[in-house]
């Protein structure tokens, strides 16, 4: 059966132009690479590889730079945004957008994060938000939910000492330099789909000129949650969603007329 | 007759994680443990008759190792002189 369908007029997926050749790092199941292809598929789509340029940031996201087939610079931690500030003000022509996971931009790069949207600065920023410092061995982040048991708090996250988690899409929402900002899940293939969209409208957003969008996806770690990849899917859909839910947070009525 | 599909795995990607074969509409996704790749999984593949082509597993997967095909639908006159 293969032999007949296999053919180039048959051809629905194949991989997307704007990924290099190399094989992922990421553990088995990792969600960061499907948002990954997801920022590459709409680049493509969008004719803007070519004008593009990433800011990658510390932790297991920084290893965007060796897969999406576009320029890429490395911030220090959590300074993404801030090195994303200076390269659209300098090219004001290229899009630019930084990918920072939740370790990176919700603790050390918090104060980057919220003056980007503040200022109002034409970037986009994609947000891996799996409530776990990944790369560093599994360690509780400021995303973390009450309760969680990780390497730094084995006994789960006590709200009385560590405090409560941060929700960073409904905290930049309430500032009037944000354009769009919203969360989206990949835990399923809908959810997938909606979040692709929403990439899409964030890079429209600054294509346009319509100021600071981001998009936040709630992703997994199988490694640092300690479960199988679909036990963390999940494990997601049923203790993420309740405690970050997925929504529009703040979409510019400029934003809202755009027609893709 | 629902569409005819195929998969391809590419064997230096994917890494056993299992999401497509969760994520399969017609469950004809299985590991293949006959087959182990260079980094020592045993990757997905497809075990049986029934694929669509509904490229879902392309989609789930965090490694863009899968390229989905699926046959071009045909007028039912020529269809019927189709082989198999």
């Amino acid at each position: 059966m293969a032999a007949t369908i296999v053919n180039p007029e048959n051809l629905v997926y194949s991989r997307p132009k704007g990924f290099t050749d190399m094989p992922s790092h990421y553990c088995p199941g990792c969600t960061h690479g499907t948002a990954q292809r997801l920022v590459a598929e709409v680049l493509e789509e969008m004719n803007i590889l070519d004008k593009s340029i990433g800011v990658a940031p510390v932790g297991c996201a920084v290893f965007a730079y060796n897969y999406i087939d576009i320029d890429f610079v490395e911030a220090a931690h959590g300074r993404a945004p801030a090195m994303a500030t200076g390269i659209k003000r300098v090219l004001p022509d290229r899009v630019v957008f930084s990918y920072q996971g939740d370790g990176d931009l919700a603790s050390i790069g918090m104060a980057e994060t919220v003056h980007a949207a503040a200022r109002g600065e034409n970037i986009t920023i994609i947000f891996i938000n799996n409530a776990i410092y990944g790369m560093t061995g599994g360690q509780m982040a400021p995303t973390t939910l009450p309760g969680m048991k990780t390497t730094s708090s084995p006994n789960g996250r006590d709200v009385e000492t560590q405090g409560y988690p941060i929700r960073v899409s409904e905290m930049l929402a309430t500032l009037d330099g944000a354009g769009y900002i919203v969360r989206r899940s990949l835990h399923d293939p809908k959810n997938i789909r909606l979040a692709k969209k929403a990439i899409r409208l964030a890079f429209e957003t600054q294509v346009h000129g319509l100021g600071f969008s981001m998009v936040e996806l709630l992703s997994t770690c199988s490694t640092g949650w300690g479960m199988t990849p679909v036990e963390s899917l999940a494990w997601l859909e049923e203790h993420m969603i309740p405690a970050f839910p997925l929504g529009d947070y703040k979409i510019a009525s400029s934003v809202a007329a755009l027609k893709i | 007759m629902p569409a005819k599909g195929w998969i391809e795995v590419n064997d230096l990607y994917c890494k056993g994680c299992e999401l497509c074969i969760s994520a399969c509409p017609p469950k004809v996704l299985e590991l293949d443990n006959e087959k182990l790749t260079s980094k020592g999984y045993h990757p997905s593949h497809i075990f049986k008759d029934g694929c669509t082509g509904c490229a879902i597993c392309a989609l789930v997967c965090p490694d863009a190792a899968i390229t989905v095909y699926r046959e071009v639908t045909k007028a039912p006159a020529s269809a019927a002189a189709g082989g198999d």
